[in-house]
């Protein structure tokens, strides 16, 4: 009974490798060897496709960009977050639980829904374009779930500590920054990962707000697959690498990604 | 927790407040806008009262994309919650596989989602992907960019591939809150593995089970990029999910009033039923 | 209903043991008559939750064995023993109704329908839930949920011993005698051998007819609260159980007799061997006199806990407390202080000498 235990999470992984491993697969094939050869390891292994994507601007700026916005979103969401969801998690004022509901439809809302309204706001505020456009924009769902994720784990931390440090003589701030924020490292840790990988994930906005100088990689992507008709070996090549950035978020919270989860109350 | 009343707390939460009217009031407010009239090009905009609505409400192609739609997220439903709680009944509580399994079932979640959809489409090109070929060669005639059933079942297995690590992750914390005592106390009223189940491990999953279905329903109910890159919405219209009738509608077709009546409605739609949901789970909450 | 024997039971929770430390139980040797009252008592961290999931099938013991009624179950899993075990925290099945939760172990026994009705009734009435049968389970107070786990074991008619693993724990101060008399009542009523693990001395004294103390993985002593009282075995026992505990103090022997602070006190208990590492003094603080001669003492603190009095002393050799009563003149300053002979002894490396 013990060993047929094992048989049903290695198959999903197994499941869930195949595509993975296809796309390195081919991301070591030059294009002509994919369109004409099916085989299940490449016969003639190349390195061209990453050498181009490395020495080509456009390319790695790709991942630049990428990379900048989502770091910058994560940080804004986070560092947004922390005030409001002590607030949630300590006190009641005027419209709390209404405030709390709103923030939340936001990450109900398709963001189909607002890709035009969004193109044609951030143009008339002159941030089209811009690294800051997609951190914004992106604060639309991952500040709801910062929040939440938050205020879960601060309402975890008892009240008594805020009260013993202010009997010990502690000063808001420095209660906060000193005391408190190490308290709940854990939680910020997580909240972090959960905004950088929605916001690594996701293109419609970062797509529609960005032409040329913010382009993600992800959506430079999709037009060179369409302009140089299809550089099959590129976009696997291209592909295989957004993977990496995700693959090291995830070696260093591995600790806390069921612990995260488990926190998230409804 | 009994919390205080405080009404400087106010200014704790204006940052948050700030950043996210800035993204959400104005551009639901343009949405309204549009939604109401309509439009000559270069700003000209004529009052239109609920004739988008109405025409949205009774167009046949909405109704199609909707019911496309419901089939979807009801379908991906019903598959991956099942799984992701059979997974995580199954997996190592502790050891060297933890890390492994976690690590590895979180790698889906972490790649962009047209990445997800191109390599997808990749791996099942019925010539040069491995799923497409290897079906072939099995004998099936399968191929997704020409046939609606095949399409259908990529897009499906696409989700499945993407999302049931989320119910996994989910299911298996809930699962890792639970006292040993429990399985002590069922163990000694001789309760069977299916008894285990159906009365501790389900009832204290309740809560995470709750998220995963929002969370799932919510997302797959929005699907955009994957089905886009994979298949575009076709062949013909068989995959065209609501967000890309949406989006082909404002964009491709420039129908901005109509496009903005169907975002709204299609916006109220999943907060009502995330809303009905939610409020059934707690009040059966209440009740106990 | 049944005897229980352990025979020199040890458990290490590693798989390879070098010293004492590694052991969470060592050579545990007991005899429990069928349809007695027992205490496991000992500070948090003793073995006494090993001991006691062991003897419920929950663990497999390293060595030893387990007899009930002479027959050795040590190999048969917890349906098999039938026992009931009842938790630190209410263990109940959150989406059934209290009856259901009552049945539950009989459905899975396969008994009728009617029996079942019959006997969740009986146990119902007994433990006053007959009202709230219906209700769902999880809407009971902790005391209501502790109830129903309790409920779950007593309904079985064929269970060999039930246990309790500081069943209290969640429970608020004003039920705690509530139940813990319900309990006593229960025990007087069914008549089945019930272990009680706590680490609550009252508890354990109020609940059994024996108590067994553990520490560090062994059984200190078994006795009648009586007993552990007045003639603690061991030094862990004379501190552990009393408030406050008993006064150990570093004395000599000298020509077979206890010299203290210069002085020769008689004491209960007599020995031969003199060749003891450690030699120590135990007296009770209910047990210590004021009087003209004796040792000299200088009083520190008086505290008057409303029904007595403790007093903080000091002597050359360490401190020393008195309980008195609260009438009791109290010397302000220094005084001179001696010992009950008959609950006078002498230990030596720990351990009582006789």
């Amino acid at each position: 009974m013990k060993k047929i235990k094992w048989v049903v999470p290695t198959l999903y992984i197994i499941f869930l490798m195949l595509p993975i491993y296809w796309l390195l697969n081919m991301s070591f094939k030059s294009t002509t060897e994919i369109i004409n050869v099916y085989s299940l390891w490449p016969q003639d292994f190349t390195l061209d496709n990453y050498r181009t994507i490395f020495t080509d601007s456009t390319w790695y700026m790709g991942y630049v960009n990428s990379i900048t916005y989502t770091v910058f979103n994560t940080i804004l969401s986070v560092s947004a977050a922390l005030p409001a969801a002590y607030a949630f998690s300590r006190y009641k004022f005027l419209g709390d639980k209404h405030l709390f509901f709103w923030l939340l439809t936001n990450r109900m809302a398709p963001p189909a829904v607002f890709a035009l309204p969004f193109f044609q706001f951030y143009s008339s505020v002159n941030l089209f374009d811009t690294h800051i456009a997609i951190a914004l924009s992106h604060c639309l769902f991952n500040i709801p779930l910062a929040v939440w994720i938050l205020e879960g784990f601060m309402s975890a931390v008892p009240k008594e500590l805020d009260e013993t440090a202010y009997v010990d003589g502690y000063s808001f701030p420095k209660f906060f920054f000193k005391i408190f924020i190490p308290t709940i490292a854990a939680g910020i840790g997580i909240t972090m990962f959960f905004c950088f990988m929605f916001s690594w994930v996701e293109l419609l906005l970062a797509k529609t707000l960005t032409a040329t100088i913010a382009k993600p990689i992800a959506a430079i992507m999709t037009r060179t697959s369409s302009t140089s008709g299809y550089e099959l070996g590129l976009l696997a090549a291209a592909g295989s690498l957004t993977i990496i950035p995700g693959a090291v978020v995830i070696y260093f919270v591995r600790n806390y990604i069921a612990k995260g989860f488990a926190m998230g109350r409804v | 927790m009994n919390k205080t009343y405080n009404q400087k707390a106010w200014f704790f939460v204006v940052p948050v407040f700030v950043l996210v009217a800035f993204n959400a009031v104005v551009p639901l407010m343009t949405v309204v806008n549009y939604s109401f009239q309509e439009t000559f090009g270069s700003n000209v905009f004529a009052w239109e009262g609920t004739r988008w609505f109405k025409q949205i409400l009774h167009s046949e192609r909405f109704h199609a994309s909707l019911g496309r739609q419901f089939i979807f997220t009801f379908i991906i439903l019903l598959i991956q919650l099942p799984l992701g709680i059979a997974i995580a009944l199954t997996m190592p509580k502790k050891g060297w596989g933890v890390p492994v399994c976690l690590i590895l079932m979180s790698m889906p979640l972490l790649i962009p989602w047209n990445v997800v959809g191109a390599m997808w489409n990749i791996f099942a090109l019925p010539d040069i992907g491995f799923l497409g070929n290897s079906l072939n060669s099995l004998g099936f005639d399968y191929n997704f960019t020409q046939q609606s059933g095949d399409a259908w079942f990529t897009t499906i297995l696409m989700d499945v591939w993407h999302w049931t690590s989320l119910v996994v992750l989910l299911s298996y914390a809930g699962l890792n809150s639970i006292q040993p005592a429990y399985y002590q106390a069922a163990e000694i009223d001789g309760a069977s593995r299916w008894d285990i189940f159906r009365y501790i491990e389900l009832p204290k999953m309740k809560k995470v089970l709750t998220l995963a279905i929002l969370l799932r329903f919510m997302d797959s109910f929005m699907i955009y990029t994957e089905p886009f890159v994979l298949t575009g919405g076709g062949p013909g219209n068989a995959t065209n999910f609501l967000s890309l009738d949406l989006v082909k509608m404002a964009l491709g077709q420039f129908d901005l009033g109509p496009a903005a009546a169907m975002s709204l409605i299609y916006f109220l739609i999943v907060l009502l039923i995330c809303w009905v949901f939610y409020s059934l789970m707690m009040k059966n909450e209440g009740r106990t | 209903m049944a005897k229980i024997t352990l025979k020199e039971l040890s458990h290490s929770y590693l798989s390879k043991q070098s010293k004492d430390t590694d052991w969470a139980l060592r050579g545990v040797n007991i005899d429990w008559k069928d349809g007695g009252a027992y205490a496991l008592l000992g500070p948090s961290g003793c073995g006494k939750t090993t001991l006691l999931n062991i003897i419920s099938g929950l663990l497999k013991p390293t060595r030893g064995e387990i007899l009930f009624d002479d027959k050795e179950v040590t190999a048969l899993n917890p349906v098999e023993r039938d026992i009931a075990q009842i938790f630190q925290f209410p263990v109940i099945y959150d989406t059934m109704t209290v009856y259901e939760n009552l049945a539950f172990p009989l459905k899975n026994r396969g008994l009728s329908k009617t029996e079942i009705d019959s006997k969740v009734k009986e146990i119902g009435e007994m433990l006053e839930l007959t009202s709230t049968l219906n209700n769902k389970a999880a809407g009971l107070t902790a005391d209501g949920k502790q109830k129903i786990s309790l409920g779950r074991g007593l309904v079985r008619s064929d269970v060999n011993v039930i246990m309790f693993d500081e069943p209290l724990t969640v429970i608020d101060p004003h039920l705690k005698w509530v139940l813990r008399s319900k309990l006593k009542e229960l025990h007087q009523k069914i008549n089945r051998t019930m272990i009680y693990v706590t680490h609550d001395q009252i508890e354990a004294l109020t609940f059994a007819d024996e108590v067994v103390v553990m520490h560090e993985g062994q059984i200190v002593q078994t006795g009648t609260p009586v007993e552990l009282f007045e003639k603690p075995k061991h030094t862990f026992v004379g501190h552990f159980i009393g408030s406050p505990g008993m006064n150990i103090l570093p004395c000599e022997i000298a020509n077979g007799q206890i010299n203290f602070e210069g002085k020769i006190i008689p004491s209960n208990n007599s020995f031969k061997k003199t060749n003891f590492s450690k030699t120590q003094l135990g007296i009770r603080p209910e047990f210590i006199k004021f009087s003209n001669d004796g040792i000299k003492v200088k009083i520190k603190r008086v505290s008057d806990t409303g029904r007595h009095k403790v007093i903080d002393t000091e002597c050359s050799s360490g401190s020393i407390k008195i309980l008195a009563n609260t009438s009791t003149e109290i010397p302000s300053d220094s005084a001179h202080i001696t010992f009950e002979q008959k609950y006078t002894y002498i230990y030596g490396d720990d351990w009582i000498v006789e």
